[in-house]
């Protein structure tokens, strides 16, 4: 019937041969695009006219920053599918997701440090997005302290799950308060990457490293569900005759 | 709201007060703290009022935000260890009420009355007697909206190792718009101007926590007593 690839995704064993078979078709790709990008934006696309050679951080920031929000929304909404369906499978993926999302995140910190140390003159400005991104980077580090603290791995998911979800009603508002906060205080707004008049040659890597960086992330969640997979289940019979016949 | 929703409601915060009274000095501790962390910023800074102005919406919420904090460990833990939390889980009756119930009285015994002193530390940090009213509504709804927040962290946190340090960690990142919108108007009242529009939006995060903070907290303190 329709739904019985949907019911399939349910069952651990399934879903860790399936993550192995999808891993290598997502990888290369990312790799591909994030080679192929990271060239066009970094050697062939022009030097901006404003900020010369320095804009060129924005095809590892930007992707960067993007995919920080990305995965907390999947992450927070595999917790809620795991936490109403009482699926063990999508707890291991919103387990999965953290700590690539906090890669992310303090990668987007890091770059934009670095790229506000030549524009604005200093390592750190309380400019409202980089403001923001501490803020999901602690909102990150919360979750992960939550379920590094409890043993039960059961108890461990369902409360992670709860401050998940929680947490995504408010990552809107603190985003939202944050800009406020700083257009009142801020006098002089910062130099800006302006959204529209980008040129092709500059865009389209920009563009290429985003989608290599998605298709990265599926790959690494993929290859860290089956961790967590594995771990979960290590008890079960099915998972010592996968060990045995690798 | 069923009746009996009601009720309970009712008897849970008679009894949660009584029992809160009849240990004074745990009342005491987040207020002391509070106007202790007040008071070490004019010995830190200077002496002189019209730089204390500059700072003191920051310092009062900064401060606010901490002695809340503190509080928070007493919103469920006594409840928990003693069983009563689980008995109320399995009453029958709606666990949301309960909680609600239990947040609304935290905030009776640790917001209304760090609201009640705020005028003693603002006075301290330099602030105009003309800006007590609006700084003291400002704490009475962020304060309420902290103990909503807080009450989901709180209730993660139960049973936890080494909860009193995650505690912070889960709930300072969520209390943020509170603190913003607070200092700022905070800081507009201090300085005469209109101070309406943060102290709606203020009033917005509590109305929104009312809603929601107990639904997530009841399911946090189901997964907790596990």
């Amino acid at each position: 019937m329709a739904w019985t690839w949907f019911h399939r995704l349910g069952s651990p064993p399934y879903v860790y041969a399936l993550c192995a078979r999808l891993t290598p078709w997502l990888a290369w790709p990312a790799a591909l695009l994030i080679a192929g990008g990271l060239y066009a934006g970094l050697v062939l696309a022009p030097p901006d006219y404003q900020q010369g050679e320095g804009f060129r951080i924005i095809y590892v920031h930007a992707p960067s920053a993007w995919m920080s929000l990305m995965v907390y929304t999947v992450m927070a909404l595999a917790a809620a599918t795991g936490l109403v369906w009482r699926i063990k499978v999508a707890h291991a993926v919103a387990a999965a997701c953290a700590p690539i999302g906090a890669s992310f995140t303090f990668a987007a910190l890091v770059t934009g440090s670095l790229w506000g140390a030549p524009m604005w003159g200093t390592f750190w400005e309380w400019d409202p997005r980089l403001t923001s991104e501490l803020v999901l980077l602690l909102l990150y580090l919360g979750y992960l302290g939550l379920r590094s603290a409890i043993d039960d791995p059961q108890r461990a998911d369902r409360a992670s799950a709860v401050l998940a979800v929680v947490g995504v009603v408010n990552v809107p508002i603190i985003h939202y308060s944050v800009v406020w906060w700083n257009s009142l205080h801020q006098a002089a707004s910062v130099m800006r990457i302006g959204k529209p008049a980008m040129p092709p040659a500059m865009l389209l890597p920009l563009l290429a490293v985003l989608a290599g960086f998605t298709l990265l992330f599926a790959a690494l969640l993929l290859v860290r569900v089956r961790g967590e997979i594995l771990e979960r289940e290590r008890g079960a019979r099915w998972v010592a005759q996968e060990l045995a016949q690798s | 709201m069923s009746p009996a929703a009601l009720t309970a409601i009712r008897l849970i915060l008679q009894r949660d007060l009584r029992v809160a009274f009849r240990r004074p000095g745990q009342l005491l501790q987040p207020l002391v703290f509070f106007i202790m962390v007040t008071l070490l910023f004019p010995l830190g800074v200077s002496p002189e009022l019209s730089r204390l102005r500059e700072i003191a919406a920051g310092v009062l919420w900064a401060a606010a935000l901490l002695a809340s904090l503190l509080a928070l460990e007493f919103l469920f833990r006594e409840d928990a260890h003693d069983g009563t939390l689980e008995q109320q889980v399995l009453s029958g009756q709606s666990l949301t009420a309960a909680i609600f119930a239990k947040t609304l009285a935290h905030w009776l015994l640790t917001g209304l009355p760090l609201a009640l002193v705020t005028p003693l530390a603002a006075a301290s940090l330099g602030a105009p007697s003309a800006s007590w009213a609006g700084i003291v509504v400002a704490v009475l709804l962020g304060t309420a909206a902290l103990s909503l927040i807080g009450s989901i962290g709180a209730a993660l946190t139960l049973g936890v190792r080494r909860g009193s340090l995650l505690l912070p960690l889960l709930v300072l990142p969520l209390s943020l718009p509170v603190l913003i919108f607070g200092a700022r108007a905070t800081q507009l009242a201090i300085a005469g101007a209109p101070y309406l529009a943060p102290l709606q939006l203020l009033a917005a995060l509590a109305v929104l926590g009312v809603t929601l903070a107990p639904l997530a907290a009841a399911a946090a303190v189901r997964v907790s007593l596990e």
